[in-house]
């Protein structure tokens, strides 16, 4: 695939810091239209922080965030990063107070105000992409279980056809089958939407069942970026121990 | 170059002495940071209760859950309150021969302080915790960066409900908290003070005037407004998990609470000047 395209995000020089402690130290990120990059490294090392900020869900001290080439400044330019994006939380963070079908269709109900009787029957279609049954729309969150849940909110993250979808740790708390089936419906999904992705992880399998390209976050710093395929002869010491899941090497285990 | 000994005790004294002061400081900042924090937060929010748009499903969804469902604490609240309050009336009443009176104070008692306060405190508790648990939790379980996510405004599909509610349904509950109060000074008063129960309902009806009754509503509104966007202001800023939930809810109650009866009696000296 030819990603050479103006981005369709872009983060340039980007930090912050929460109190002292400083976890951006200036991340340049560019995602091309259709492209999947899949962010890895260690706990607190700043993943989530970097989607959030990317997302204007946490305001980065310094640095710019452009979204199809303009910059993102908060009021319409933010609106218009929301409304074409799409984002699957680690917990699901799907709403207990509503049925599936209105987790799933929340964007149209109430974003774009279309009837209840429409939404319903686009809901009941995403969660069919997703391999959940009608008879599930009418269900509670609280009453699937875990893998059930990321697939309702993967639902929701496309629904609206968004250009790009952002997955926070897509895999977490699912065994290794789901965590598969997960990861299927995923890359299906975003090639079907030609979307671009971005996805933290630390699950390797993940990354690799996902990724067109792999980014190395640590320290707070982009420390390296390839193609999925030069994950196991990177040269990169670091790459190295986190791929191998080794406890010696230049990354301290945080713990 | 190293502090000689006189200078190290001066600085030693220095931050013994300031200490106190800084601490009174810190503290009194910190309040007046709360009290903007509050002030910005209900601004936003109760913009986003008059403007559109207004999810009116979720008005009606909070009404039932802040309305209907308190009907029972509240009921219960009135009934206690109108049977203890005729009680210590017709006591003190009786020494100055003033027993009769028993019907007049306790409707004038209960429509336009005890009803709305107590409604409003019991609510404080029922509702103000539930709003700060439930918006807390869905803050820790990242349900409101979901929420921004999808271009939905917390102050407008979670928070503005949720105080439109608290300012319609808490009148229509203290409207009942008030006929049930009566009533409960009316059962006491039959049962156990034999007054006539006829006469009795006649001399409260006669008694009490329109403004009574409308204070006492418009304190309610005042108090359901408080109640909710307490509740939403704790919950949308705990953070830290179960912990962080839990002192939301208790912050919110306590701060309801002590908001209650500080407007309560502004709202009675207003009350009061303009002769309401």
């Amino acid at each position: 695939m030819d990603f050479s395209t103006k981005p369709i995000l872009e983060l340039k020089n980007v930090h912050k810091a929460f109190g002292p402690k400083q976890v951006l130290r200036g991340v340049d990120l560019a995602v091309a239209p259709g492209q999947s990059l899949v962010i890895i490294g260690g706990s607190g090392t700043g993943k989530s922080v970097t989607i959030k900020s990317a997302l204007g869900l946490m305001r980065p001290e310094q640095g710019e965030i452009l979204f199809d080439g303009e910059r993102v400044k908060g009021g319409k330019t933010l609106d218009t990063l929301r409304r074409r994006t799409g984002m699957l939380f680690q917990g699901g963070a799907l709403f207990d107070s509503l049925s599936v079908w209105e987790n799933v269709a929340f964007a149209l109900l109430y974003r774009d105000h279309i009837g209840r009787g429409v939404a319903k029957k686009r809901a009941i279609e995403n969660l069919a992409k997703v391999r959940l049954p009608a008879s599930a729309a009418d269900l509670r969150p609280a009453e699937l279980s875990g893998g059930m849940q990321k697939r309702v909110a993967l639902a929701r993250a496309i629904i609206a056809n968004p250009d790009l979808i952002f997955f926070d740790e897509p895999t977490t708390g699912l065994d290794p089958i789901t965590a598969d089936a997960v990861n299927n419906l995923i890359v299906e999904q975003v090639k079907a939407l030609g979307a671009a992705a971005v996805t933290i992880t630390h699950d390797m399998a993940s990354a690799r069942k996902i990724a067109d390209e792999v980014a190395m976050l640590h320290e707070g710093r982009i420390i390296w970026r390839g193609p999925v395929s030069a994950l196991d002869k990177s040269g990169n010491a670091h790459i190295d121990q986190f791929v191998h899941g080794r406890a010696e090497g230049p990354i301290q285990p945080a713990i | 170059m190293t502090a000689s000994p006189t200078t190290k005790t001066s600085h030693i004294e220095d931050s013994l002495i300031l200490r106190p002061f800084r601490l009174i400081g810190r503290t009194v900042l910190g309040g007046f940071r709360e009290i903007g924090r509050i002030a910005s937060f209900s601004g936003r929010v109760l913009f986003a209760a008059v403007t559109p748009v207004i999810y009116l499903r979720e008005v009606l969804r909070q009404c039932l859950k802040i309305g209907y469902y308190s009907l029972p604490v509240v009921g219960l609240t009135a009934v206690f309150i109108g049977a203890a309050l005729a009680l210590n009336i017709y006591t003190g009443g009786s020494r100055f021969n003033a027993e009769q009176f028993v019907p007049n104070i306790v409707v004038l008692g209960i429509t336009r302080e005890l009803g709305p306060v107590l409604a409003g405190l019991m609510l404080a508790g029922r509702v103000s915790a539930g709003i700060a648990a439930e918006i807390g939790a869905m803050r820790v379980t990242e349900q409101i960066d979901a929420l921004l996510t999808l271009s939905a405004k917390p102050e407008r599909y979670l928070y503005a409900p949720r105080v439109i509610a608290g300012i319609l349904t808490l009148p229509l509950l203290v409207l009942v908290a008030d006929i049930i109060g009566v009533l409960g000074g009316w059962l006491v008063a039959v049962g156990a003070l034999d007054f006539n129960g006829s006469l009795y309902l006649r001399n409260s009806w006669s008694f009490v005037t329109g403004n009574d009754i409308w204070s006492g509503l418009i304190k309610a509104a005042v108090f359901g407004g408080i109640i909710s966007l307490m509740g939403c202001y704790q919950g949308d800023r705990s953070k830290g998990g179960a912990g962080g939930v839990g002192r939301a809810a208790t912050l919110a109650v306590v701060g309801a609470a002590v908001l209650i009866l500080a407007s309560n009696y502004i709202l009675t000296s207003i009350f009061v000047r303009i002769g309401l």
